[in-house]
């Protein structure tokens, strides 16, 4: 098998190649890199490449095999979006704002994935501070879909998605705060899970809203998903919010299935299939699935959601107010942009963010100015909050009645690229199926489930209760046995 | 919906909005809002707010000092910065 063939195929088969030294982490690397730069002026799925380090990192993986020292991860190529910092390499947020920004230090995932032996081969595109579901809205311009390159990646970590789904690197991290990591996943045709709030460190993710943010990981199946997920879990006391809990072995369960899921309950949520914009096609292939989860032995069962749709204001409410929260520590001052020319102090913040910040990441700050703001802050923002509430009770008596919910990730399949650019509610109404494991602070997967009538990837999305990742990933584990969807590749 | 006192939060929020671009930022806020607006019509009385997915206090630490002296490490990101301080426009006449 070719080197470049191998890179298409999963984290498990190429730990299993080099563990039996039929190829060196040296020539993954560089085909790896091969591959990327190959595609960058097509996909534009990174923002900044990294080869020395990347050569540097294989080289020393190969020393450490050799050594017998080594991790299932050891030599796998991945990237890292580019949100993640990376100590001594420029990490953006794909803004202007930090464009020349080298962070001091790794983010915890970072620097857990380069213990483990992972090579990087650098940052990959994103929405603008991960404000965005099509990545669009990056400063450097926005990254394209593998399977139809007129079309968006998704978003926010659409770079990710598209490297996965390109052959690029078998896995790569993503962070998910209305559904950046399942929404490119499903868009890309391939796997990514969002874990339970608390699960992995958020230290050196740069903060979009902080009681929504998590980070994860998007790979070519649900097995390599649960590899990835062990490797960056953990408590981190450096992440007030991080959980203080053991890693799990999520693929050890995996390992132990039998291909069946019988007794599993899955709630088809009535709400989210009624929800007017859900594409036939999208609707067929995620009930098609969900026929076929119950031919592994689940059982379907009709549950209700009766506030889904009002996820969408209450998310819009919160996350941007979060986020004028966050984003006003960027002022010109100890790190970032500044602009060239000023009057005073005032007149220098002022300039610098608005020539430091893009379009949408100013209208959020700015909506989250107002429902923060005296006189509208109990109307919208605590408002948003009781609402948050009453969601999360509607998941927690959902999952009175089943072990999992099964549901669209999207309500379509990937847009034109500048088709939605006039209005951004039309995007913010593509959240509607994601939004909720987020407030909820619930895990939630998305994996492909079939291709609409233009030969786009559909994705079928998972939602389990709090701390419920090994159910959720062993569940599309196993469909992912019967199927074949995770394994077909874009025509690039 | 209330107007939108556009010029009120560019300041607060200490984004410089030229004429040009202040109109389409109104016809945007505007949209945003009558989404988010349908929030007023939940019924949410005696609901508690939720600000946070854990239901859990903060975690307390020892009242030590862990972090290094990184001072020359982080100014040396700043765009300006000249004997170990940030140097911003003058501030006091």
């Amino acid at each position: 098998m070719s080197t470049e063939r191998l890179l298409a195929s999963s984290l498990r088969e190429l730990a299993t190649a080099l563990a039996e030294g039929r190829t060196r982490a040296e020539a993954l690397a560089e085909a790896a890199l091969e591959r990327a730069q190959a595609l960058q002026e097509r996909l534009n799925a990174f923002i900044t490449l990294t080869p020395e380090r990347a050569r540097e990192a294989a080289r020393a993986a190969d020393e450490h095999r050799r050594a017998g020292n080594i991790s299932l991860l050891s030599g796998i190529p991945i990237a890292h979006k580019d949100l993640f910092c990376t100590k001594g390499v420029r990490t953006t947020a794909a803004s202007r704002m930090l464009a020349e920004f080298v962070p001091p230090y790794d983010a915890f995932v970072v620097e857990r994935l380069a213990q483990a032996g992972a090579v990087s081969l650098g940052k990959t595109n994103l929405d603008e501070f991960a404000m965005g579901s099509a990545n669009e809205h990056s400063h450097f311009g926005p990254c394209r879909n593998p399977w139809d390159t007129d079309r968006i990646a998704g978003g926010s970590s659409g770079g990710s998605a598209a490297a996965v789904a390109a052959g690029i690197v078998p896995v790569a991290t993503g962070t998910d705060t209305g559904g950046s990591v399942r929404q490119p996943a499903a868009m890309c045709g391939v796997t990514g899970i969002k874990p339970s709030y608390g699960r992995v460190s958020r230290y050196g993710i740069i903060a979009y809203a902080s009681s929504l943010d998590q980070a994860g990981v998007i790979a070519r199946s649900a097995e390599d998903c649960a590899l990835a997920l062990t490797a960056i879990e953990g408590f981190d006391p450096r992440d007030s919010t991080s959980l203080e809990r053991p890693v799990e072995d999520h693929a050890a369960a995996l390992a132990a299935a039998d291909g069946r899921l019988d007794g599993l309950r899955l709630g088809l949520p009535r709400e989210f299939f009624a929800v007017e914009g859900l594409d036939a096609d999208v609707r067929r292939a995620v009930e098609e699935a969900a026929r076929t989860y119950e031919a592994l032995g689940a059982r379907l069962v009709e549950v209700s959601l009766p506030r889904a749709e009002l996820a969408i204001p209450a998310y819009y409410v919160i996350a941007p107010a979060e986020a004028s929260s966050n984003l006003a520590r960027y002022d010109g001052v100890r790190y970032g942009y500044r602009a060239p020319a000023y009057t005073d102090l005032d007149d220098m913040y002022r300039k610098t963010r608005a020539q430091g910040f893009g379009e949408e990441v100013k209208r959020r700050i700015l909506v989250g100015t107002y429902v923060l703001s005296h006189g509208y802050y109990d109307a919208y923002y605590l408002q948003a909050q009781k609402l948050r509430r009453l969601i999360a009770e509607d998941y927690a008596r959902a999952f009175a009645s089943c072990d999992l919910l099964l549901a669209p990730t999207a309500p379509t399949t990937a847009w034109r690229l500048g088709e939605k650019g006039q209005d951004p509610v039309q995007e913010y109404l593509q959240d509607i199926y994601t939004i909720g494991a987020n407030l909820a602070g619930l895990p939630a997967l998305s994996h492909p489930c079939g291709f609409d009538a233009a030969g786009l990837p559909i994705g079928c999305q998972l939602i389990g209760p709090y701390l419920a990742e090994t159910r959720l990933l062993l569940a599309a584990h196993v469909f992912q046995q019967k199927t074949d969807w995770h394994r077909r590749l874009p025509p690039l | 919906m209330p107007a939108i006192d556009l010029d009120r939060l560019a300041e607060l929020a200490r984004i410089e909005l030229t004429a040009e671009h202040a109109a389409a930022f109104r016809a945007d806020l505007e949209r945003v809002l009558a989404l988010v607006d349908r929030l007023q019509a939940v019924d949410t009385s005696g609901v508690e707010p939720m600000s946070h997915p854990l239901d859990l206090p903060q975690r307390l630490r020892e009242d030590a000092v862990t972090e290094p002296d990184q001072r020359d490490v982080l100014l040396a990101l700043a765009p300006a910065a000249e004997n170990g301080l940030y140097l911003v426009p003058k501030v006091i006449e």
